[in-house]
């Protein structure tokens, strides 16, 4: 009833062009951007920021930047973890090397470390696809997190081999280390993933952007236009490891403050992410934050609901959500491959016409 | 001599590591000839049949040859489901959907286990034998378990059972055909779902054996389902879709895999076990992407 273009007429290219050409999309991220901005401070404390809403930031940057690889470029991967640990330790170098360093650009340069690691392991994509870069980017993962925890230099030579963030600013603010505010970390994990995002939406409705998705959708076909192959490919596996990597130096930096590589970046991290991106809608911006805010909040909420209300076990609960989020996924892959960003536009679509559906 | 002996001794154990590894990749071939799915749960399967039971035997107390058999009879129960449930909706999916369903399937599974089972430790004896070869260790002062040539007996047996399984029986035929091109196998009448029941079963008692040896060596545990990582470059190493592939894939994998360990390790400081396998399936992939017995894809436009 309320969402409909009727009426909205373009007068010229720049409006046509615009991000979000109908009014009533523009004024919705209007309203969640001030949700965001103002209202979201009010409510916040250790525990909403800390547990709920910063993770939930970061973990959109990243599933961010894996959905640029797997959903616009369909390049599968299963490094994602291995690339934040690349952008973590970064991090973690230029924090400790140059102590004066505002922390915008050490996340800035992590990113572009690791996109230059992204890129190098990006270049088997060029000769195999599907189930064996899977493979390829398990090599990366396996080989980068070994290359953590034995080569001291990255961890500088701590007897833990251990990795902690000492404190840094970011605009006069402090940011990272144990004394920095949550509202601070908040705000500045905030402006980053609404400009990132911002900027990738661009990016992905630009010429780069559609030569993924040719690639991505018959990569032959695509060759035969004029995509260059070799450039799409690798330009998809930097931007979504630039993308990982400022997720990783965040990851690191701004929530945990101290990581240890087998951990913090196993595998199952790497699995966690490829979730989010399935759920939330592969080739889909929005996608990206639904799927990081269903995947961390449902955890939470069922620990909640299980132990606290229904008073099970801890170690029930935590295999229940193992179960849940497995049959979630198969769920998802059957009734909605295009995950929840395509519900929303279903959604959408329906309410266009309502109440006359005719 | 000494030194011969001991890179024997490396060599015997990375071949016997190898079929370990050769057991788990071959029901990922199994299935991938099948229905064209690659099965990432195959590692949970081996975990969830192993625990399975160990279960059944610690709680009721049945002897091995009572709960062997109820176990395969779960593994098919299993089969049928996985089929009932999520491949009969997932037909003329793109294989990367099939893919991820399974990477669900292994989580459902392993909760599952789990929460039945619970997730301690377990020991499974079913009397396997365990320690060393005393003969060799006494006369050659060469340490090799009993249990992993009993595993590479075993891994022989069956892989001698299912070759006259797929040449010899009616079954085998179907599955051959259905493997080859599934339309054309539509077509004469054979039944994809029932065979695809049949196969996920196949692989599921395959499953079972190799947990069951590694259970036995090293205790019913996680860690088991990440054997099925270490399965890809075996694959990869010997093609998708090759049997004797996953049988020589398994055992270049694990040799390399202890050389690198003995000789390569003290170098970089250890641990080269962990990504050896995937690196040297790298550098395969770039030379011969179809792996040594694999069909050659030959894309036309």
């Amino acid at each position: 009833m309320f969402y409909r273009e009727t009426g909205q007429f373009k007068t010229n290219y720049a409006d046509d062009q615009a991000i979000f050409p109908i009014a009533q999309d523009r004024w919705g991220i209007y309203i969640i951007l001030g949700l965001a901005f103002l209202a979201a401070p009010l409510i916040m404390d250790d525990y909403w920021g800390n547990a709920i809403l910063i993770p939930f930031l970061i973990y959109s940057l990243i599933a961010l930047g894996l959905n640029i690889l797997v959903g616009y470029c369909g390049q599968i991967s299963l490094g994602t973890a291995a690339f934040m640990a690349v952008g973590s330790y970064a991090s973690f170098k230029l924090m400790t090397s140059f102590p004066g360093l505002d922390f915008t650009i050490v996340v800035i340069l992590s990113g572009l470390m690791t996109a230059l690691v992204g890129m190098m392991f990006g270049l088997p994509s060029l000769r195999i696809k599907g189930f064996y870069l899977a493979v390829a980017t398990l090599a990366a993962q396996f080989f980068l997190i070994w290359l953590f925890n034995k080569v001291e230099w990255f961890y500088n030579y701590s007897a833990t081999g251990q990795i902690s963030a000492p404190e840094r600013t970011a605009f006069m603010f402090p940011v990272t280390g144990p004394s920095a505010s949550v509202l601070y970390k908040y705000y500045f994990c905030l402006c980053i993933v609404v400009i990132t995002a911002l900027a990738t939406k661009n990016v992905v409705r630009g010429r780069i952007g559609r030569s993924w998705m040719a690639i991505r959708d018959m990569d032959i076909a695509a060759e035969l236009i004029g995509v260059r192959p070799v450039y799409a490919k690798l330009s998809a596996f930097a931007f979504s490891s630039f993308l990982i990597g400022m997720g990783g130096a965040l990851y690191f930096g701004v929530w945990l403050g101290a990581a240890e590589p087998t951990e913090a970046f196993g595998i199952d991290q790497s699995f966690q992410i490829l979730f989010m991106v399935i759920i939330g809608g592969l080739g889909s911006i929005l996608g990206a934050f639904l799927g990081a805010g269903f995947l961390w909040l449902l955890p939470i909420v069922l620990k909640n609901f299980m132990v606290d209300m229904l008073g099970l076990s801890t170690a029930f609960s935590e295999h229940m959500q193992v179960i849940i989020v497995g049959a979630l996924i198969i769920i998802f892959l059957i009734v909605e491959p295009h995950g929840l960003a395509r519900l929303w536009q279903i959604l959408k679509e329906k309410m266009r016409l309502w109440p006359f559906p005719h | 001599m000494a030194f011969d002996l001991f890179l024997l001794e490396v060599i015997v154990t990375g071949l016997l590591a190898g079929v370990m590894y050769a057991l788990v990749a071959l029901g990922f071939v199994l299935i991938f000839k099948a229905s064209g799915v690659f099965n990432f749960a195959q590692g949970v399967m081996c975990l969830f049949a192993a625990l399975t039971l160990a279960g059944i035997m610690e709680k009721t107390g049945w002897p091995a040859w009572v709960a062997i058999p109820l176990t395969i009879g779960v593994m098919i129960a299993l089969a049928w489901l996985i089929e009932r449930l999520v491949l009969r909706h997932l037909i003329n999916q793109d294989p990367i959907i099939l893919f991820m369903a399974t990477i669900g399937l292994a989580y459902v599974l392993e909760g599952s286990g789990d929460i039945i089972w619970g997730s301690d430790v377990k020991v499974l004896d079913i009397g396997l034998p365990q320690g060393a070869v005393d003969w060799l260790l006494d006369t050659h002062n060469f340490y090799i378990e009993k249990l992993e040539i009993f595993a590479a007996v075993i891994a022989a047996v069956l892989v001698g059972v299912l070759a006259i399984f797929f040449q010899k029986t009616r079954i085998g035929r179907a599955l051959r055909a259905v493997a080859d091109d599934h339309q054309a196998a539509l077509s004469v009448g054979i039944s994809l779902r029932t065979i695809w029941v049949i196969v996920w079963s196949v692989a599921g008692i395959v499953a079972l054996v190799a947990g069951v040896v590694w259970g036995t060596k090293s205790g019913v545990q996680f860690s088991l389902s990440l054997i099925a990582l270490k399965a890809l470059p075996v694959l990869i190493l010997g093609g998708f879709t090759s049997i004797p592939g996953a049988i020589v894939g398994g055992l270049i994998i694990g040799v390399g895999e202890k050389l690198a360990e003995v000789y390569m390790g003290p170098l970089v400081g250890g641990a080269v076990e962990n990504w050896f396998a995937y690196m040297l399936a790298l550098a395969f992939l770039l030379i011969r992407p179809q792996g040594l017995f694999g069909e050659k894809i030959i894309e036309r436009v």
